[in-house]
């Protein structure tokens, strides 16, 4: 009688024996890293190396800047790898990251319906598109999720003079996502978006969309890595962390930055300073 | 029409290469949510056969409460457990963020009360129907409370497994607290979030059709375990 429930327990208990051994204790960190070096595809490409040549897995959880810089304050990471300068300079003077280094940049693009029915195109400067987008009412699709690109977005808007907030939920959609489901929303609604180039690039669902923006100075993107502060947090793994910071910075991860490409083009441009 | 049959070719395609990825992935997914439905069971199963045949202070409200978590969202589940998970909150010297024990723990809130307030009724029902006749037979409550679950156990098992249909297919959780990291916390679900981000939409629908499978064969395999149990033994 008791055959039955038996059996049950027991195909359980196999199912967890079976998958127990997935979770193997060779040692590892953790890094917070953004959404747009995630979809890239930058970190599967660089991890492997620094595994061999350390032995430390590093274990990415792929969120907006924001929310990395969150995971650092409470401890939750061990290092982070993020992309808005002043955000980064605040985390670090209160004490919660040891020290920035720029390790790489690329830059923002704007893109949007193919046809550009306002001629983005042509224009001169990124405050001109913007100001067009704002004059004509013309759909745009934001993050809003207070990431490194929506930082960047909010600092254009304001550079553009244009208080986007009023409009939210008219023209101007938030979507409170990462870039690539916020270029998916854009290219269903047809609606201007500012996105990273790395995710631009490697987006697969982009036929309604087209780059259209592009070169301006303001819209450079660089990356910072910081490592969290010990001193607040004894259980982060400061010297791994800073094995990686390091081997990052140094000649072969700056060249292995340099040679990750994307049906040819490359994605992101080494800029560490030596030591 | 036409993404939805590259996306089932794709599946299939996926399936036949044995993709170890994929494998990882969906071991994960069974091993995460069936620990959770498991752990749920022992503590479900009791708990909802003795609201069903004990009366005591609070009962009312507890059932109140059941019958309500048993739509908790996900996502708040989610940020609660991650609230206490974290190494700023009061469990946070475990370190068990972002592991897959989190999102067992995370899954298992909500999965309980979908099995303790189906088990509830399921007892409850049972009881209306031999109370008379155990009582006759001079039963003591907890014989009895024993017996009735025995008695059902066909119907508690869909109980269970509808627990677990809500374990595999839901993504808020497992995604705050796990962290969707490869190689270690990433499931079916969340995998189906990311390649949508990327824009890997027929990929993303893909596992999609494999999940569901999945579900599939796992509900079936219970079902006619359950059906030749019955058969066996009556």
């Amino acid at each position: 009688m008791r055959y039955f429930l038996a059996k049950a327990i027991a195909l359980m208990a196999l199912g967890m024996a079976l998958t127990s051994g997935l979770a193997e204790k060779s040692p590892f960190i953790t890094l917070s890293s953004t959404t747009s070096i995630e979809n890239s595809g930058l970190l599967d490409y660089l991890i492997p190396r620094f595994k061999d040549r350390t032995g430390i897995d590093v274990r990415v959880v792929s969120v907006g800047t924001g929310r990395a810089l969150k995971l650092g304050e409470t401890g939750d990471t061990d290092l982070i790898l993020v992309h808005h300068r002043p955000s980064e300079e605040e985390f670090v003077s209160k004490g919660f990251g040891v020290k920035r280094r720029e390790v790489m940049y690329n830059d923002f693009i704007i893109a949007g319906p193919p046809e550009d029915p306002l001629d983005i195109g042509e224009a001169d400067s990124v405050e001109r598109v913007l100001t067009l987008i704002h004059k004509h009412r013309m759909p745009f699709v934001s993050r809003g999720d207070e990431s490194g690109t929506h930082k960047k977005e909010m600092e254009l808007w304001g550079l553009a003079g244009v208080d986007v907030q009023q409009y939210s939920g008219s023209w101007y959609h938030e979507t409170g996502a990462g870039m690539g489901t916020t270029l998916n929303i854009a290219n269903g609604m047809g609606a201007y978006v500012l996105a990273d180039r790395g995710t631009w690039l490697s987006f697969k669902n982009r036929n309604g969309l087209a780059l259209l923006f592009e070169n301006d100075p303001l819209l450079h993107n660089q990356y910072s890595i910081i490592e969290i502060n010990p001193e607040r947090h004894p259980h982060t793994k400061f010297k791994e962390a800073e094995l990686f910071t390091n081997w990052l910075a140094s000649s072969e991860g700056q060249q292995m930055i340099a040679s990750f490409t994307l049906d040819g083009q490359q994605l992101f441009f080494p800029n560490a300073l030596p030591q | 029409m036409n993404d939805f049959s590259q996306a089932f070719l794709k599946a299939i395609q996926l399936i036949i290469q044995l993709d170890p990825d994929l494998i990882e992935i969906v071991a994960l997914s069974l091993q995460v949510s069936l620990t959770a439905v498991f752990i749920a069971g022992l503590i479900g199963l009791p708990l909802g056969a003795a609201l069903a045949l004990y009366r005591f202070f609070g009962r009312g409200l507890l059932v109140a409460l059941l019958n309500t978590f048993m739509g908790l969202p996900p996502v708040v589940v989610g940020l609660v457990v991650y609230l206490i998970l974290s190494r700023s909150g009061p469990l946070g010297a475990l370190g068990l963020l972002f592991t897959p024990t989190a999102m067992v723990i995370a899954q298992v809130f909500l999965v309980t009360p979908i099995i303790a307030a189906l088990t509830r009724q399921t007892v409850m029902d049972a009881n209306d129907e031999f109370h008379a006749q155990l009582r006759a037979l001079g039963a003591k409550s907890p014989n009895m409370m024993n017996t009735l679950l025995w008695e059902t156990r066909y119907s508690l098992v869909t109980n269970v497994f509808a627990g677990f249909g809500r374990a595999i297919a839901e993504v808020g959780a497992v995604l705050i607290v796990g962290g969707n990291i490869n190689h270690n916390t990433r499931v079916m679900t969340t995998s189906i979030a990311l390649e949508t981000s990327k824009g890997n939409i027929e990929l993303a629908l893909a596992l999609g059709v494999i999940l569901i499978t999945l579900s599939l064969i796992v509900t079936s395999a219970v079902m006619s375990a359950r059906h030749a149990a019955h058969k066996m033994y009556t």
